[in-house]
């Protein structure tokens, strides 16, 4: 029982560390940018004051907006952070994972882009209307690539417990080729899903290109500041679960002060990184077209299932 | 009558309903003068109907299992009824729609006899349907079965005529009829194989029948695409928009949620029952699941480009029906495998969604009939910001939307999940291209899924959300309580089947117990009555009692916070980048949300596209432009116009062949050497 | 055996590594990345003949590693790219199917290849046996880079990947072809590539295009 309880707190902690981390992110990556450019930047603790004045300010509503126009940053931020707390980042094998596994974790996201896109056309102007039509048909198109590279790591660990596909992870010994494609495939979804460039810019407001910007245009105040914060959690959220699931190593399989601050410190490191690498790609690419985009995430597609076929050819084969 | 003094209640009740049926049938053209109570009568006799196939459901599930022979039908020839597993799993799909939307009748035809329309011919028919399709479930030989199959089928062909006054309904009645006729044929001839090998009309006669390989597959394939056409199955699916929109609402809700079913139900019966799992070839689940992923596909993106609401949710239901099946082909894969356990929860995958979808999509077709009710048209680009004036309509509509589009923690969600879950256990196959084309079919089903939140958010947006677009959507009223409690009865139940799966998988565990002889119940119920797994813990749970208490908390503790009495809203108009007011003209329409994917989809949609401008006396000055985008579904240019030409351009055809250039060349050449290889390689 | 173990793995990347090469060349819109990926593959190609070489006792594998860098990953590329340059036609690829369906068939081939590789793995018994699948896919993927293809160029480039594939069939299945065979097809294909390089000029010169269907289409004409 006791230990039980210690799972749970664990896990609470480890939502509470993505909750409180997902602006720092925003802030790393925003600073490496301004560096690639050669400029100071702001400071790292931006976003979090971004936040602060956000919610500290009033929020203005239109004449007609519904209940879902206000419930709307409310189940965003849920759903997001439920999904968040499902992805092992310090200590594998909490319960969390067995409440939903990793196709019930893209559910939660979608949920979550469900309620927006209806917040989004809640007003009644052509920019929200806009904005979903894009947002929900380019999300339409990652689902099958997204599907497809879980459905090859599953395919190696027999499982899309989260858990279970991170302790596949961490005994991988052998360079297996179907991974690399599917770590290229998730990349690209990641990439699409969290409005990122090539696909989308996350601080345009040219309405010939925007698409997640379009959408929330008539929020203001705190309203705006628990979409923003969902967006930062999102982000976290993927690249959490690309470490999880690609390289884990350093999580704690026990628990215990010292496997415990190992794990936080490998997995802040490796947020480093990555958010370096977004950084990077960001400054050395342009933005695409917007009817580009299927392109791009066919391409994913046909990535993770040459993954599979790959998997299927020389990692089952005839031995 | 010993009927009523049979053994088993299950079968008592189930006859019950069929009678309650049959009386309102009666009863109705004999209250012709006073269409109050007729209306009053009919409607609750079908909802009683529901509530007594609802009871004989759960008790046959639950073990209470009989058969029994009706004193009718030819002499030499009585007809059998029995209540199985699979038949009380039926009885309870029909049962859970039938109810509501019995109890939503009761409101819902009250505008047609303050119209003065006359019940006559809705009050006998709507009845005799859904005497019909209690009667194909309880059916236990090949006789009864096709009588009750034909009453279905002719009585909804009169349910789809209902407003006769309009030629295209004619015509689409015609169609429905022709479909629905050669469907029955079809049915009928699989029927004819398996007593050709049995010598008994019996399904128990059948199911002992010795069957050789091509037999079964002749049944099989005979059953595929009978039952494929009245289910919908792409692309045999052409009638099916045409029929269900122009229905009454309350009959398309039946069509839609459970005649489909019904097909289902029959496919099953006789190919999971009579013909039997240890008969099966490895392809025909392939060929399943190949029909179910392109009517997935199919049916969703055919559903973003229709503006009809209810034509809309009839394509949506050619898309559901493709779910069922891929659950199904799976299911019949691993069946033929040799894995009855992986089979097993294909099968429930299948059954779950079919009960799911006949909640939300009956749901969906009650909410459509209220907004027609409510406006007076079906097309959603004159609807709009009804969310104000129908809040509880729009609030149903919306629970149906999210369990649709597959989201937690709503019911849609549970199925398409158990279907991955399934999907996902392909590595247990030795059939290498199975095993690439499985997931293959599932990346199609998650972009059907996903693609279906996309057309609902569409749908809700333009019709509930933003700014009216008509005077009728302006003065739209709230229906009232008896539609509104029709329609929270399967919302209701959405969220139960989205909560409670592991409470409702154990009770349906009986059908693939019947059918395959093997259960979930030890798997599932592993963990806990909290956490859904589906095989084992390790592979894969989800505990969605857990996931909307987590939702409910965080989300109230923070809508809380954020709305708390200090913390007031201020409202204002909207900014419109300085115009000096925005008008409903300026919205985002239907057309235009779903023109990316027609933009992307353009080879599959092929549009045709309208652009009438009108100018000025000076050619760069437009005064006025008109914009009209025309989407059919392929399936009548493309299959069935071209049979009919086919034959006659064949011969031309071999003769252009020969003078293609070096490409076709290299192409022939290629393909029969790869055509080859795949020969020699066998 | 340890050592054995990780070339094994290093052959199926660098096998997994033919087909995304595959699949790139499938993929470009132009020519001049077509030409990089082209040369990618002959780079790879050259690699795991260096690979199999290791691991079995054939010696002259190590000089037709060699020569396939030279030739493959340098010489040929940089002919074509010379002709390219000089014909000024690295613009646009052209393809006759649109990319999207071209991928699916790209994809359904190599599921036909994988099926029919399948009996013949069986009874290999060589550490490369896994990789025959993709050998096979590489040729029909150039097959279909030739059928979909409009310019002449991308098709001669299609052709050359063709031979690639041969060649890395030929060492997956049976360890390489003779010595003798392989220089004869290499200057074979060296001077196919010089003789091709004559004929875009010629047909440049005579068609003013190397748009096939536009030659075919003059050339009914005359």
């Amino acid at each position: 029982m006791k230990q039980t309880l210690t799972l749970w707190l664990l896990n609470l902690l480890q939502a509470s560390l993505m909750l409180l981390v997902a602006p720092l992110l925003a802030g790393i990556v925003r600073k490496f940018k301004a560096r690639l450019q050669n400029r100071r930047g702001a400071s790292l603790l931006q976003p979090y004051q971004d936040l602060r004045k956000l919610f500290s300010k009033e929020s203005l509503f239109a004449d007609n907006s519904s209940w879902i126009f206000r419930t709307a940053p409310v189940v965003i931020f849920t759903a997001t952070l439920l999904a968040a707390s499902i992805v092992p980042i310090i200590v594998v094998d909490l319960p969390s994972a067995m409440i939903a596994d990793v196709i019930a974790m893209t559910a939660l996201l979608a949920l979550a882009r469900f309620w927006i896109a209806l917040a989004a056309m809640d007003i009644g102007t052509a920019f929200g209307g806009m904005g979903a039509s894009r947002e929900m048909t380019f999300s339409a198109l990652a689902e099958p690539a997204m599907l497809m590279g879980v459905f090859v790591m599953s395919l190696g660990a027999h499982s899309t417990n989260l858990s279970t596909m991170v302790h596949f992870a961490l005994n991988l010994h052998h360079l297996h080729p179907s991974v690399a494609f599917a770590l290229a495939a998730l990349l690209m979804v990641s990439v699409a899903e969290n409005g990122r460039i090539p696909i989308d810019n996350p601080t345009t407001h040219l309405e010939l290109t925007m698409i997640h910007e379009a959408m929330i245009l008539e929020y203001s105040g705190r309203h705006l500041a628990l979409i923003e914060w969902a967006a930062q959690i999102k982000l976290l959220l993927f690249a959490s679960l690309i470490i999880s699931l690609f390289a884990p190593w350093g999580i704690a399989e026990t628990i215990g002060l010292l496997p415990i601050l190992i794990a936080l410190g490998c997995w802040f490191a490796k947020i480093i990184l990555l958010a370096a690498a977004v950084a990077m790609l960001e400054s050395a690419l342009a933005k695409i077209r917007l009817f580009e985009v299927p392109n791009y995430l066919f391409t994913a597609f046909v990535l993770a299932f040459l993954g599979m076929l790959v998997h299927y050819i020389l990692e089952v084969g005839v031995q | 009558m010993h009927l009523l003094a049979s053994t088993s209640c299950s079968l008592q009740l189930a006859l019950a309903a069929m009678f309650s049926v049959l009386l309102a049938a009666l009863l109705s053209p004999c209250l012709g003068k006073r269409s109050d109570l007729q209306r009053l009568a009919i409607s609750l006799l079908i909802a009683l109907s529901g509530a007594l196939a609802i009871a004989a459901g759960i008790s046959g599930l639950l073990g209470d299992t009989a058969a029994a022979t009706l004193p009718i039908g030819l002499p030499w020839l009585p007809m059998h009824i029995h209540i199985d597993a699979l038949a009380a799993f039926f009885m309870l799909t029909i049962g859970v729609l039938l109810m509501p939307v019995g109890i939503y009748s009761v409101g819902y035809m009250k505008s047609f006899t303050a119209n003065g329309q006359s019940l006559a011919q809705l009050g006998i028919f709507l009845p005799l349907f859904a005497l019909g399709m209690e009667g194909v479930v309880m059916a236990d030989d090949a006789y009864a079965f096709m009588v009750f199959w034909e009453l279905m089928s002719v009585s909804s062909y009169f349910l789809v005529t209902w407003e006769h006054a309009h030629e295209q309904n004619r015509r689409a009645g015609f169609l429905y009829l022709l479909m629905a006729h050669l469907a029955g044929l079809l049915i009928l001839g699989s029927f004819a194989v398996l007593y050709a090998a049995s010598g008994s009309f019996t399904f128990a006669g059948m199911r002992g029948g010795e069957l050789s390989a091509g037999m079964a597959t002749a049944a099989f394939l005979l059953a595929a695409f009978g039952f494929g056409m009245k289910a919908g199955v792409v692309p045999l699916h052409a009638w099916l928009p045409e029929a269900h929109p122009v229905a009454p609402s309350n009959a398309s809700a039946l069509m839609s949620g459970i005649m489909l079913k019904v097909a289902i139900f029959g496919f099953i019966r006789v190919t999971w029952d009579l013909v039997g799992s240890d008969a099966f070839i490895w392809w025909w689940g392939g060929l399943l699941l190949a029909a179910g992923s392109s009517s997935a596909l199919g049916g969703v993106l055919m559903a973003l480009q229709q503006h009809d609401l209810k034509r809309l949710l009839a394509y949506h239901s050619v898309e559901n029906i493709g779910i069922i099946l891929i659950g199904l082909g799976l299911a019949m894969i691993f069946a033929a495998a040799g894995h009855p356990l992986i089979a097993a929860l294909g099968l429930i995958a299948a059954l779950y969604h079919t009960i799911n979808h006949a909640l939300f999509k009956g749901l969906l077709f009650m909410g459509a009939g209220a907004v027609l009710h409510a406006t007076g048209s079906r097309d959603m680009e004159s609807m709009g910001g009804l969310i104000r004036h129908m809040p509880i309509t729009a609030a149903l509509f919306l629970v149906a939307s999210i369990s649709i589009a597959a989201l937690p923690p709503f019911n849609g969600f549970v199925s398409e999940w158990l279907t991955f879950q399934t999907a996902l256990l392909t590595p247990e196959l030795d059939n290498t291209l199975l095993a690439a084309l499985i997931p293959f079919s599932a990346s199609m089903l998650a972009l059907a899924g996903a693609l279906a939140a996309a057309c609902f958010v569409k749908v809700f947006g333009i019709v509930f959300q933003g700014n009216a677009r008509s005077k009728a959507a302006e003065q739209a009223h709230e229906v009232d309580r008896w539609m509104q409690i029709g329609m929270a009865i399967p919302a209701l139940f959405c969220l139960l089947l989205g909560v409670l799966p592991t409470l409702f998988i154990p009770l349906i565990d009986s059908v693939p117990q019947l059918l395959i002889h093997h259960s979930l119940a030890a798997s599932v119920q592993a963990g806990h009555w909290l956490w859904l797994t589906p095989i084992s813990a390790e592979r894969a749970a989800y505990a969605a009692p857990l996931l909307i208490t987590g939702l409910l908390l965080v989300g109230g503790l923070l809508y809380w916070r954020l709305h708390r009495r200090n913390n007031r809203i201020l409202r204002g108009s909207v900014w419109s980048c300085g115009h000096p007011h925005l008008n409903p003209r300026m919205q985002y329409t239907a057309t235009s949300f779903s023109q990316p994917l027609r933009r992307i989809f353009s080879g599959i949609y092929q549009p045709d596209k309208h652009l009438g401008n009108a100018y000025e006396d000076h050619p760069l000055i437009v005064r006025k432009i008109a914009y009209a985008v025309h989407v059919k579904d392929l399936a009548f240019d493309k299959l069935y116009r071209p049979i009919g030409t086919a034959t006659h351009h064949l011969a031309d055809r071999i003769a252009r062949e020969h003078g293609r250039g070096m490409h076709a060349y290299l192409a022939y050449i290629f393909i029969s050497i790869i055509a080859l290889l795949i020969w020699i390689a066998r | 055996m340890n050592q054995l173990m990780f070339i094994q793995e290093a052959i199926s990347i660098a096998a997994s590594l033919m087909l995304l090469i595959s699949f790139a060349l499938l993929a470009q819109h132009r020519l001049l990345s077509v030409l990089h990926w082209f040369s990618a593959q002959g780079i790879v190609l050259a690699i795991t003949t260096l690979l199999v070489a290791l691991i079995s006792d054939h010696d002259e594998l190590y000089f037709s590693a060699a020569m396939t860098l030279l030739l493959k990953g340098a010489l040929l590329p940089w002919l074509l790219w010379r002709i390219i340059m000089k014909m000024h036609i690295h613009r646009e690829v052209e393809p006759m199917v649109n990319m999207p369906v071209t991928m699916m068939i790209a994809l359904g081939l190599v599921l036909v290849s994988f099926h029919i590789a399948l009996p013949i793995e069986a009874i290999s018994d060589l550490a490369t046996h896994n990789t025959l699948a993709i050998a096979t896919a590489t040729v029909f993927l150039g097959m279909l880079m030739m059928i979909t293809r409009k310019k002449a160029v991308t098709q001669v480039i299609g052709f050359l990947s063709i031979e690639n594939a041969l060649f890395f069939t030929a060492i997956g299945a049976t360890h390489g072809m003779p010595m003798i065979v392989e220089i004869g097809v290499a200057f074979d294909v060296l001077i196919a590539a010089i003789i091709f390089g004559l004929f875009f000029t010629q047909m440049r010169s005579t068609f003013d295009s190397l748009d096939i269907e536009e030659i075919e289409a003059k050339a009914k004409r005359r």
